[in-house]
């Protein structure tokens, strides 16, 4: 089964998609696991799981680790700074205060 | 079509632009500096400098190869009187490099009004002069050109980092001598940018480089890594370094080089930005401009600069081409953006198409063209405190 032309495999060892477009929470999304439905929006550029992740098992992108899953992932599902952590430094970020759960 | 116009220097480069500038020894003389340089800030007067009142033989270094850069013809150097940069030797290299130069020491001239009087007066004759230059062919051949990504998102792997990579393999093949640069956004590559290297000392050197950049980086508790970063979908340093090393394209790496180093001939060469020995001054680079000033070090003509969540810097010295690598980013700041490259993205161009889109406008700057941060008077420049060891012998391989 291949995945849904909104989302980019960038090589084929990859456990995540990345987001050719905005997607919105309640839309349904092929990831080639099956068809899923999206519960947060999803921003341009970001990354779900084209698969099951489990807690500890390394996210692939590129076809290269870029962090490890600090949580078990659910296909589709968003995968960012709140469930998965760099092997080198950790991730600085900041909540933007004057929007809540809507993405830039 | 590739045929460009330069400057000939004394040392046998050749410069895009004819720039005068205006640099400042010392934070206090920075204001007197500005000042001489506002008539002319559309029209080839640069201001530049070094705010630091200690001595430091990188930013000394650093200014001296500013200040004789193949884009600068002239050079007005601005002291307080009391700092400690070296006044006297970076005059003297200037003059040694066959472009006028003048000091101005404000406390000896009579304060502000004084100084920014004679700075001008002077700025004015030379600017004639310069303008009244003649030019020389000049090929593909005799550039260097660097990179840097900026204000990075989850596009600026895909779409704007690969296409200034396909442009680096162009230009390289076209005799060019391309750098690209920042080891603390290349942690997680080492391995694969080693085996690139042209013999096997060298990606010794590369490893070592970034594993000096993830010591250093460790130790102050953060990665090269914004907060922006993360809201445009990059999870990690290692996601985000992914991405940045899609700008060195696919070339054979043929060295490695430091802040200041002009690449002996053409080729693609990595720019080691951290310093060495403890940490000392804090961040290696503490924002983009840095980088781009130590790439201008190191010669370069002009700078390819990626972006996605979309900057808007300028440089002095050297003109900053802007990569726009988001979509949504490009429609709502074209005007800053010289390259939309999240057509890539939206299926409206492949990486070839915007690569030799990219190679055709930085030849383009060498035949009169400019770009939208220069257009929009984009000049900013900053040098901070940095402490760096000479080269090691496998770093430049004959």
């Amino acid at each position: 089964m291949t995945h849904d032309p909104r989302l980019i495999l960038l090589d084929p060892r990859d456990n995540v998609l990345v987001a050719r477009v905005r997607l919105k929470a309640g839309e349904t999304i092929e990831t080639g696991a099956g068809p899923a439905t999206l519960d947060r929006d999803i921003a341009l550029a970001h990354k779900v799981a084209r698969r099951a992740i489990a807690a500890g098992e390394k996210i692939l992108k590129y076809g290269a680790p870029i962090g490890v899953a600090t949580e078990a992932i659910a296909p589709a599902a968003h995968v960012h700074v709140h469930n998965m952590r760099s092997d080198y430094t950790p991730t600085y970020h900041l909540e933007d205060e004057r929007k809540a759960g809507a993405s830039a | 079509m590739s045929t460009m116009r330069g400057y000939l220097r004394s040392d046998g480069r050749k410069g895009i632009r004819n720039t005068v500038a205006v640099a400042y020894l010392v934070e206090c003389a920075h204001h007197v500096a500005v000042e001489i340089a506002l008539p002319w800030r559309e029209e080839g007067v640069h201001a530049i400098g070094f705010p630091g009142c200690y001595p430091n033989p990188y930013a000394e270094r650093m200014m001296e190869q500013l200040c004789t850069h193949p884009n600068v013809g002239a050079v007005l150097l601005v002291s307080l009187g009391c700092e400690s940069f070296n006044k006297y030797a970076l005059e003297r290299a200037v003059r040694a490099s066959g472009r006028p130069v003048k000091t101005i020491i404000i406390q000896g001239t009579g304060g502000t009004r004084a100084s920014i009087r004679e700075g001008r007066a002077w700025v004015e004759e030379q600017r004639k002069l310069l303008d009244a230059e003649e030019t020389v062919p000049m090929a593909v051949s005799e550039l260097v050109v660097g990179t840097v990504c900026g204000g990075s998102d989850g596009t600026s792997g895909i779409t704007g980092n690969p296409a200034a990579g396909r442009a680096f393999d162009q230009l390289i093949a076209e005799g060019a001598a391309c750098i690209f640069e920042e080891t603390g956004e290349l942690i997680g590559c080492e391995h694969i940018m080693a085996a690139r290297a042209i013999t096997s000392e060298l990606g010794i050197e590369l490893e070592k480089s970034v594993a000096k950049a993830a010591r250093y980086y460790a130790t102050l508790g953060y990665g090269s890594f914004a907060a922006g970063n993360a809201e445009g979908g990059l999870s990690t340093i290692e996601e985000k370094s992914m991405g940045a090393y899609a700008k060195s394209g696919a070339s054979p790496i043929s060295g490695l080089i430091k802040p200041g180093d002009v690449p002996p001939h053409g080729g693609l060469y990595l720019l080691d930005v951290v310093p060495d020995g403890e940490v000392r001054f804090g961040f290696p680079n503490i924002n983009d401009n840095a980088e781009i000033a130590e790439l201008i070090a190191c010669g370069a003509h002009c700078v390819l600069f990626v972006t996605g969540r979309g900057s808007v810097v300028g440089s002095a010295i050297s003109p900053v081409v802007k990569i726009c690598a988001n979509p949504e980013t490009y429609r709502r700041m074209s005007e800053d953006m010289d390259v939309d490259a999240g057509r890539i993205l939206e299926g409206r161009a492949g990486l070839d198409e915007v690569g030799t889109e990219i190679r055709d406008l930085v030849v383009s700057l060498g035949q009169g063209g400019r770009t939208k941060s220069e257009e929009l008077g984009h000049q900013e420049f900053i040098l901070t405190y940095k402490s760096f060891e000479p080269l090691g012998p496998a770093c430049l391989p004959a």
